[in-house]
């Protein structure tokens, strides 16, 4: 719907005549015009203005010594020297003293030129005029001819076939553009889909780098565990852990509510994936009494007796299990790779 | 000699040599036109007003963010690199890390000042998105976006957008463990996309997260790019500002057609060049007594470890709390997953975020008005608008509360997930709830403001009356007050007309008209706004209180 | 004794009462019956737990049972060792004001003898972990470097980055950890009190707790260095926003009203 269309008696009355039209008498609301200039005492009292001045030169003077004092800190302090200031805390001195004496020598130059502006230069109110941002018709006339002139003398209007394969060569040439960002990175592939570990991978313990065994995952317990091989100087390092990282919880076999998760655990060693299936946290508040694992980024909270369900928030699945269970020498070893993609869902995760 | 004699001859034909600075004027002006540009706005008129002052903040903290910028690119490098610390601080001894967190850990502890400097630059950041955040709200508040604006509060929009990307990107520079956790979840919600999810987050991060890419590529997003679209949409906007003039309160002698103010030179030349330094000032002082992002104590960043309270920024801590209170909603189908659970806030932020951007449009179109306004609105005037603002705002704190509600679970000692139903359910309610109040509140103000003209203001003087009554002086207001509080425009709704029209042939209206309508009365209708005083009213009722 | 004269009126007074007169008999029954068998193996560990089942019967039976076999309102003993006793008592956890999943902590009510023989008569009920000697939790000589990184791994997802605490579910949380002695937290990582896993020796050997120990020492002490001056808490980016909005954006507008405003005028005489 155009502005046409809309009656004219809907528009409000224009701003001059806002009041409406009182015959006979005057507008009781009428505009009294700008009030008389009042004036400051810094007006009439020329010692008041002197103070002023001395106010405003003694703030610049500070503002001189803070920059003074901060040149001295810099020079005075050691970096590393942290002290004790109430009620701030054991911070850094340098710190501390630079910020305070930049803040104030820069402070007292602004506070300086505004008492100045405030008080000595003239606070007489001016009223400048406005003009339309429109331009008059006659502007408008002449460039509407100008642009017509110039468009006809260019004859694209006429000449329809370079026309187009102008809009067809810039529609294109941005194309070179897009190609080139296509070695910003590989494909997905099923880069998603899987991780480190395999059939055999020992189960090592994050905090030892020792192969975990299963005498060693007390009920209670929580441990986190990477695949065997995976040193902390790999190249790849994070992006492995990043899909690979591992919750081991030890739960009794009688209280998991979930008979695939009974089957894939080893006497009631479970592992789950540590990466949250939301947007991908390392969820490991893990509330041992009511086998509750909660992501501390958005609270999704999984129910580690039940299969690792989702029983409150924004996760859309479980976190996938690591089927495990003992090599001959008693150590704790992967029986595969997840048989699902960790971490938060995607389009082909189907 | 006397210097009579090397005067140049000039000066004997009564022509003094100009001073110095003249004569560089007359230099440049030969160049580069300066006189004509400073005819024009030397003398420029600036009305007072204190919240005329927020998007000064934004500008001074802009300008600050990008000399602390420039300062800390000379130390930092950009480099996911993995490095064994060796440095002073005793804590990560021996710790892998990445070079991009070994050189702000350098920053902070051996460069002398760098600390400071690191902090001046945060929290500039913090205070920037929050000036242009007051600073929006004052101009949606009082209409200043009305025509001739509408551009530029989209350019201050999108300013405040980038801002919030480029907050973003430098606070995921150090990559620590708390930013390096925000980084994962943004890669978690690009890989809800449908059907591209998965193909940005390999070409984002140069393959599986985190990579070893993206630490320099956010790095010159954050130093280059986006600061750079800024700058240019900054000198547009200021541009734009200074060629429409400011907008000013209605008052005595304040017209659509004036702007009554103090010139630029001298006092707004000292008093906003002054502001810069108060608030450069105030930011140091800040930085001097306030710790912000110490990633020291953070660690490194390793995408298998966490730390509870797991924040982003403010500026994002809207999109946060949508992400934390969605039900987990994920759909299977014909072998491919929608995670509604992530994409659906997703998608709401920006939603919720594009509502501003649009509304001077919208509002342009529900009163038909197409001239320019240059007096600004008094909040309770537009009723409807300041409610919808309200609104607005109230749904974006209750996101705020949800981005935030394991740290108000602690504090208040509430549980974690009554917080998150009472986000899902008052995020819809809230504004609800604060349109309704907002606007009575308004149309509350709007009726005192009526009385006061038409009955003065109350003194608080009780006069007995001889035969014992007792009234309350009511001071008459002045001329000016009269004219400020009865200065607004009052828009009336659109009328669809008669049904039929004059031949009797039942007229088409369209849905659009209808919406269109049903929405101007909505702003305009019976009990949407308070009829002004007439100067018959006012008059009748003061003539009558001569008869007293 | 003020808690307890409060309590008298309590609908489980007479319960108490009852269970205290029962648990008196048939310890007085218990302390004189086998007399003379056990005079002769009488020994300080002894004494110190028949100390213990004194106090216990009176503080504690009333939610754990009176053997420790646990009941409605409070978990079985049996195996939860000495350790786990010295830091419930000892951090005033236990007793309890009221059962529940989230039992804080409170001004401690037994001294630290009497601690340890409850300790000495819980660890009598079955084998579990033992309290810690003082060489054992001293962090002296521990690295702090290595400590952190444990503490990220292993802690922080809890207790946040430098131990302040954080929300688990259902208004339960994992408390600051400030000011906790090194005994406390070693105990608690051994012995997982209430909501928090154990990180037994198995998996986390004695150096690995000292290390935790020292980092926590080091980053969430009294002492602890805050270089950029007020730590707000050490909660991240929320208190920071918080802190920006308030003194930050205060500051400014205070400031803006000022250089807005008009200039006092000359009083007209």
């Amino acid at each position: 719907m155009s502005s046409q269309q809309i009656p004219e008696d809907n528009l409000p009355v224009v701003q001059e005549t806002a009041h409406g039209a009182v015959e006979g008498t005057a507008d009781p609301f009428a505009d009294p015009g700008l009030p008389a200039h009042k004036p400051r005492i810094q007006d009439l009292d020329e010692r008041a203005a002197n103070r002023s001045e001395r106010a405003v030169a003694f703030m610049f003077v500070l503002s001189m010594l803070s920059t003074v004092g901060f040149i001295a800190s810099y020079v005075i302090f050691p970096v590393d020297k942290i002290v004790f200031i109430w009620p701030f805390g054991h911070v850094s001195a340098l710190n501390f003293s630079l910020g305070l004496t930049l803040g104030f020598a820069l402070f007292f130059i602004g506070a300086g030129a505004v008492h100045w502006a405030r008080t000595l230069m003239s606070d007489v109110e001016v009223a400048a005029e406005r003009h339309p941002i429109e331009a008059p018709a006659e502007v408008k006339a002449q460039v509407l001819a100008d642009f017509k002139a110039g468009a006809e003398e260019s004859a694209i209007g006429r000449r329809k076939l370079i026309r187009t394969t102008m809009f067809g060569a810039l529609a294109l040439v941005p194309l070179a553009g897009v190609v080139l960002l296509r070695d910003l990175g590989p494909l997905p592939e099923k880069k998603l889909r899987t991780t480190m570990w395999a059939k055999g991978k020992l189960l090592v313990n994050m905090n030892t780098g020792q192969p975990l065994r299963p005498e060693h995952v007390a009920v209670g317990s929580l441990t986190f565990a990477k695949p065997e091989g995976l040193e902390d100087d790999a190249h790849d390092f994070l992006s492995q852990i990043a899909k690979a990282a591992l919750m081991i919880v030890r739960i009794e076999p009688d209280d998991i509510k979930d008979k695939r998760q009974r089957d894939w655990a080893h006497e009631g060693i479970v592992a789950f994936s540590k990466i949250c299936t939301h947007v991908g946290c390392p969820i490991s508040l893990y509330e041992q009494q009511t086998h509750h694992v909660l992501c501390p980024c958005h609270q999704s909270t999984f129910d580690l007796s039940d299969g690792a369900r989702v029983i409150f928030g924004p996760a859309g699945h479980a976190l996938p299990q690591l089927r495990i269970g003992v090599n001959s020498e008693g150590n704790l070893e992967a029986l595969g790779d997840f048989d699902e993609p960790v971490g938060p869902s995607f389009w082909e995760r189907g | 000699m006397s210097t009579a004699t090397t005067n140049p001859p000039a000066d004997q034909a009564g022509q003094r040599k100009a001073p110095a600075g003249e004569r560089v004027a007359d230099w440049a002006d030969g160049r580069l036109g300066i006189y004509g540009l400073a005819k024009a706005n030397m003398r420029k008129i600036f009305p007072d007003h204190w919240s005329f002052m927020l998007g000064e903040v934004a500008l001074y903290s802009f300008i600050i963010i990008i000399l602390t910028g420039v300062y800390l690119t000379l130390f930092f490098q950009p480099s996911m690199t993995e490095v064994v610390y060796h440095g002073p601080y005793e804590p990560m001894q021996g710790i892998r890390m990445s070079e991009a967190y070994a050189s702000t850990l350098k920053i902070s502890f051996e460069v002398r000042g760098g600390l400071l400097v690191r902090q001046i630059h945060h929290w500039g950041a913090l205070i920037f998105l929050a000036a242009m955040f007051v600073h929006m709200c004052r101009v949606f508040f009082t209409g200043a976006f009305r025509k001739p604006r509408e551009v530029n509060w989209v350019f201050g929009f999108l300013l405040f957008v980038l801002g919030m990307f480029t907050g973003f990107t430098g606070y995921s520079l150090p990559d620590d463990l708390l930013s390096g956790t925000g980084v994962r979840f943004t890669q978690g919600a690009i890989l809800s996309v449908p059907i591209v999810g998965t193909y940005i987050s390999m070409f984002l991060f140069g393959g599986e997260f985190p990579g070893h890419d993206f630490v320099a590529r956010f790095y010159s997003i954050h130093i280059l790019l986006l600061p750079g679209i800024m700058l240019g949409l900054l000198v547009a906007h200021l541009i734009l500002v200074f060629y429409h003039k400011h907008t000013q309160f209605a008052g005595p002698g304040r017209t659509n057609k004036n702007v009554v103010g103090m010139p630029l030179l001298p006092v707004y030349m000292a008093k906003a060049g002054g502001f810069f330094f108060l608030v450069f000032g105030i930011i140091a002082i800040i930085s001097a007594i306030a710790t912000i992002n110490p990633i020291w104590a953070l660690g490194p960043y390793r995408p298998d470890q966490v730390s509870t309270g797991a924040q982003p920024d403010w500026y994002m801590g809207f999109a946060e709390g949508l992400v934390r209170v969605m039900p987990g909603w994920e759909i299977n189908f014909w072998g491919h997953t929608l995670n509604l659970g992530v994409f659906i806030p997703l998608v709401l932020f920006g939603l919720v975020l594009s509502l501003p951007a649009v509304y001077p449009f919208v509002e342009s179109w529900i009163t038909g008005d197409k001239r320019e306004h240059h007096i600004l609105d008094r909040p309770r005037n537009a009723p409807t608008r300041t409610a919808l603002g309200v609104a607005w705002i109230t749904a974006y704190f209750i996101g705020l509360v949800g981005g935030g509600n394991d740290l108000w679970a602690t504090h208040f000692h509430l549980s974690l997930n009554a917080i998150s139903w009472f986000v899902r359910i008052f995020f819809f309610a809230g504004p609800v709830i604060a349109f309704i109040v907002t606007k009575r509140i308004c149309l509350g103000l709007q009726r005192r403001d009526r009385d006061k003209v038409l009955h003065g203001r109350e003194t608080g003087i009780i006069k007995r009356l001889p035969h014992g009554e007792f009234v309350e002086i009511h001071e008459p207001l002045s001329p000016g007050q009269l004219h400020t509080l009865t200065a607004h425009e009052q828009y009336k709704p659109v009328e669809l007309g008669p049904e039929v029209d004059e031949n009797g042939v039942k007229r088409k209206i369209s849905p659009v008209q209808k919406l269109r309508a049903k929405l101007s009365k909505g702003y305009y209708g019976e009990n949407n706004q308070i009829a002004k005083p007439t100067a018959e009213e006012y008059k009748e009722i003061s003539e009558g209180h001569g008869h007293h | 004794m003020k808690k307890l004269s409060a309590r008298r009126r309590h609908p489980l007074a007479a319960v108490v009462v009852l269970l205290l007169a029962l648990a008196a008999t048939g310890g007085l029954y218990a302390a004189f019956a086998p007399a003379g068998k056990a005079q002769a193996d009488e020994t300080a560990q002894s004494l110190a737990i028949d100390e213990g089942k004194k106090l216990y019967t009176v503080g504690c039976a009333s939610c754990h049972g009176t053997g420790g076999q646990g009941t409605t309102d409070g978990p079985s003993l049996v195996g939860v060792g000495s350790a786990a006793v010295d830091f419930q008592v000892g951090t005033g956890r236990m007793p309890a004001q009221q059962p529940g999943a989230q039992v804080p902590k409170k001004p401690v009510i037994y001294t630290q003898a009497e601690i340890d023989q409850l300790a000495a008569y819980v660890a009598s009920l079955g084998a579990g972990p033992i309290t810690p000697t003082d060489k054992q939790v001293d962090p002296a000589g521990a690295d702090v470097a290595k400590g952190g990184e444990l503490f990220r791994n292993n802690c922080a997802q809890c207790h946040n980055f430098t131990g302040k605490g954080g929300a688990l579910t259902k208004g339960k949380y994992a408390p600051d950890l400030e000011g906790v002695s090194p005994k406390h937290i070693y105990e608690a990582m051994q012995t997982g009190p209430q909501s928090m896993p154990s990180f037994p020796d198995t998996t986390m050997p004695e150096q690995e707790k000292k290390d935790i120990i020292a980092y926590i020492q080091t980053v969430n002490g009294s002492e602890s260095a805050s270089p950029g001056g007020l730590a707000l808490g050490g909660l991240g980016p929320v208190s920071e926003g918080l802190f920006a909005w308030i003194f930050g954006l205060g500051a400014l507008v205070a400031v803006a009203i000022w250089v807005a405003a008009h200039t006092a005028k000359a009083k007209k005489s």
